[in-house]
C-alpha cells in the first residue's frame, strides 16, 4: 500500500521533471531568437534592409553597414565546401555499406566518429599552417587565404556527418531491392546508381543540409582561414569574410546597443534564419523518408 | 512534491547567480568610492576595471602590487576590449574603464575622465626576406590605402605588397587611422586577424606582407620598418621624433575617490612606472613632452 503510493508519486515527481525541463529548453531557445531578432532588427533604424543586404560597402565608422559581402562569404564557402565534401563523404558512405568486409567496418565507423572529436580550432590551425602555405606556393597566390582554404577544411570537417548518416540510410535500403536489381542482370554499379541510391535519397539529402549547416555555423577554423576583409569575393583565392568570422572578429570591440553592434546581432539573426531553414528542410526530407 | 522543490531551488540559485553576476560589479562602485576617503586611514574596498587587453600586461603586476601594499582592498582586473571598458564604465558596472583609444563622441556627454597612464608605441613591421628598410609617411599612406600594391614601386622587389591588419573595431587599427591616415579609409584588400600575436605570426610567414603591431609585439621573428628615415625607440618618441603612438587611457565615470583613486595614482606614481611600464616595452607618460 505505501509501496504503492510511493511509486505513485515517484512517477508523478518523474513527469513534473521531465515538464519542466520541455519548458526550459524552449523558453531558453525562443529567448534566444526572440534576443538576437530585436537586438538585431534595431539596426534598421538606422540602416535601410536594402543597404544592408545589397551592398558591400562595410564601414562602421563612416556609418556604412553593407553585409552582402559577409553573406555572400558564408554561402559561398558553404556551397564550396558541400561540392568538395559530398562526394567524399558519399563515396565512403557506398563503400562502407555495401563493398567493405566487416572487420573493416568495425575499425572505420569509429575513426569516423573520431572526427568529431577534434576541436574547430584545431582544423583550423592545420589549415594555417598547412593549407594556406601550400596554396600560396602552388598556386602562386599572394597570401593563400580565402574561399578555397576555408572550404577545403570545412569539407573536412563536415565529410564525416555526411559519410556517417549516407551509410545508415544505404544500410536502411531493403536488402531485397539491390538483390532483385543484380537478379534483372543490371551490374553492381547499376544497381548502386539506379536502385539503392535513389532508394536513400531522403536520408541522403538529410546528410548534405545538415553538413550544410554544420558548415554555414562553422566560426573559428572559418575565422582563421578565411581573411576577415570585407570585400566581395570575386574569386575563390581571395581574403573575404563571412558571416562568423566577421561576428568574431568584431565583437569584443564593438559597443552594445551602438548601430554597429546590433548590425553584428542582424548579422547572427541572418545566420540563424539560415540554420533554422536548413533545419526545415531536414524536417521535410526526413518525413518523405518515413512516407 | 520532492522534485518541485528541488526545481524552484535550482531556479533559486540561478537567480541568485545571476542577480550576483549583475550587481556584483554595481555594488563594487559603492563600496571603492565610498570608503577609505579619510586621509591617514586604511583604503579598503573594492576596485573593479575592465577593457583594453593591451593594457592587461602592464595592469595585472599593477594590481598585485598595490594589494600588497594596501590588504584590505580587492582590484580587479578584466579584459573585454577598448569599446567594452568605455561602454561598462560609463552606465557605471565598473569603477574604470581601460581603453587604448580616445573617448568616441558618442561618450563625451557621459562625464568620463580621462587618465591617460602610459605610452604605446606601434611599429609597421615586415616579413624578414623583404629588402625595403624604410617607408616615408606618404608611401606608408599609400599602400594603407590600396595606392601602391607592389614593393618595387617603394624601392623593393618585384612582388605584391599583402596587406595584413587589425579588424575595424581594433583600438591599434584606430590609432593609426588617427596618427597616419589622419580620416584617408584603408583598403579593404587586406587580410584581418584578431590579435597582435596572429598578425605578427601571418606577416612572418607571407612573403609581401605589412601590418602594424603594439612595439613590444615586434620580436626577431619579423623586421621593423623605420618610418620617415627614423627608427623606432622610446627616446625618439620621448623626442618627438617617432609620431606612431596612442595612449593607454583609464577612464573613470566622475572624478575618482578613494580607493579608486589610489590605484590610478599608483599606477601613475613614478615608483610604478619606472619599474614595470619600460620593461613591459610601453613609455612613462610623465617622460613625454607635453
Amino acid at each position: 500500500m505505501t509501496e504503492a503510493a510511493r511509486q505513485k508519486f515517484y512517477d508523478k515527481c518523474g513527469r513534473y521533471l521531465f515538464i519542466a525541463s520541455a519548458c526550459l529548453m524552449t523558453i531558453l531557445i525562443f529567448s534566444i531568437i526572440i534576443f538576437i531578432g530585436r537586438q538585431g532588427l534595431l539596426t534598421f533604424g538606422e540602416v535601410s534592409p536594402l543597404e544592408f543586404f545589397f551592398s558591400a560597402a562595410w564601414d562602421p565608422s563612416a556609418k556604412h553597414f553593407g553585409a552582402l559581402s559577409f553573406i555572400m562569404g558564408s554561402l559561398l564557402s558553404t556551397l564550396v565546401a558541400v561540392a568538395i565534401g559530398t562526394p567524399l563523404g558519399l563515396s565512403g558512405a557506398i563503400f562502407l555499406a555495401k563493398v567493405a568486409p566487416d572487420w573493416l567496418k568495425r575499425i572505420m565507423r569509429p575513426a569516423c566518429d573520431l572526427y568529431v572529436a577534434i576541436p574547430s580550432v584545431v582544423y583550423g590551425y592545420m589549415g594555417l599552417i598547412l593549407l594556406v602555405p601550400i596554396l600560396r606556393e602552388y598556386l602562386h597566390l599572394p597570401t593563400g587565404f580565402g574561399v578555397m582554404a576555408a572550404s577545403l577544411v570545412l569539407a573536412i570537417m563536415i565529410m564525416p556527418t555526411i559519410l556517417t548518416i549516407s551509410t545508415d540510410a544505404l544500410n536502411a535500403v531493403p536488402k531485397a531491392l539491390g538483390e532483385a536489381s543484380l537478379a534483372l542482370g543490371a551490374t553492381w554499379w547499376q544497381t548502386i546508381w539506379h536502385v539503392v541510391l535513389p532508394a536513400a535519397r531522403p536520408g541522403i539529402m538529410t546528410a548534405i543540409v545538415l553538413a550544410m549547416a554544420r558548415a554555414v555555423g562553422e566560426t573559428m577554423a572559418v575565422q582563421m582561414l578565411i581573411g576577415n576583409t570585407p570585400q566581395l569575393a570575386t574569386s575563390l583565392f581571395m581574403p573575404t569574410a563571412t558571416l562568423t568570422s566577421d561576428i568574431v572578429v568584431e565583437m569584443g570591440n564593438t559597443p552594445f546597443g551602438s548601430a554597429w553592434g546590433n548590425a553584428l546581432f542582424l548579422m547572427a539573426f541572418v545566420l540563424l534564419i539560415l540554420s533554422l531553414g536548413m533545419i526545415l528542410l531536414i524536417r521535410k526530407f526526413s518525413q518523405r523518408s518515413v512516407a | 512534491m520532492f522534485t518541485k522543490k528541488k526545481i524552484g531551488m535550482m531556479l533559486g540559485t540561478l537567480m541568485v547567480a545571476a542577480s550576483m553576476v549583475l550587481t556584483g560589479c554595481g555594488g563594487s562602485q559603492g563600496a571603492g568610492s565610498g570608503s577609505g576617503s579619510g586621509a591617514g586611514t586604511e583604503l579598503s574596498g573594492k576596485v573593479s576595471a575592465s577593457g583594453s587587453t593591451a593594457l592587461l600586461p602592464l595592469l595585472k603586476p599593477a594590481q598585485e602590487a598595490f594589494q600588497d601594499a594596501h590588504e584590505k582592498v580587492t582590484v580587479n582586473v578584466a579584459g573585454g576590449g577598448s569599446f567594452t571598458g568605455m561602454n561598462q564604465v560609463a552606465e557605471g558596472s565598473v569603477d574604470i574603464g581601460n581603453s587604448d583609444v580616445n573617448l568616441p563622441d558618442e561618450y563625451k556627454d557621459k562625464g568620463l575622465v580621462d587618465h591617460k597612464v602610459v605610452v604605446e608605441p606601434f611599429v609597421f613591421i615586415v616579413d624578414k626576406a623583404n629588402k625595403v628598410d624604410n617607408l616615408t609617411k606618404q608611401q606608408v599612406i599609400d599602400i594603407l590605402t590600396g595606392k601602391i600594391t607592389n614593393w618595387s614601386q617603394v624601392g623593393g622587389a618585384d612582388q605584391k605588397i599583402t596587406l595584413i591588419h587589425r579588424a575595424k573595431s581594433s583600438g591599434s587599427r584606430a590609432t593609426i587611422s588617427d596618427v597616419v591616415l589622419k580620416g584617408a579609409a584603408f583598403t579593404d584588400d587586406a587580410v584581418i586577424q584578431d590579435s597582435n600575436g596572429a598578425v605578427r605570426a601571418a606577416i612572418a610567414s607571407t612573403p609581401g606582407a605589412i601590418g602594424y603591431v603594439d612595439a613590444p609585439y615586434a620580436d626577431d621573428s619579423v623586421k621593423v620598418l623605420k618610418f620617415d628615415g627614423v627608427e623606432f625607440s622610446a627616446q625618439n618618441i620621448i623626442d618627438g621624433k617617432y609620431p606612431i603612438y596612442g595612449y593607454g587611457h583609464m577612464y573613470t565615470k566622475g572624478e575618482p575617490t578613494g580607493a579608486v583613486k589610489a590605484f590610478i595614482d599608483f599606477v601613475m606614481s613614478d615608483e610604478f612606472q619606472n619599474a614595470q611600464v619600460e620593461k613591459l616595452g610601453f613609455i612613462p607618460v610623465s617622460k613625454m613632452k607635453k
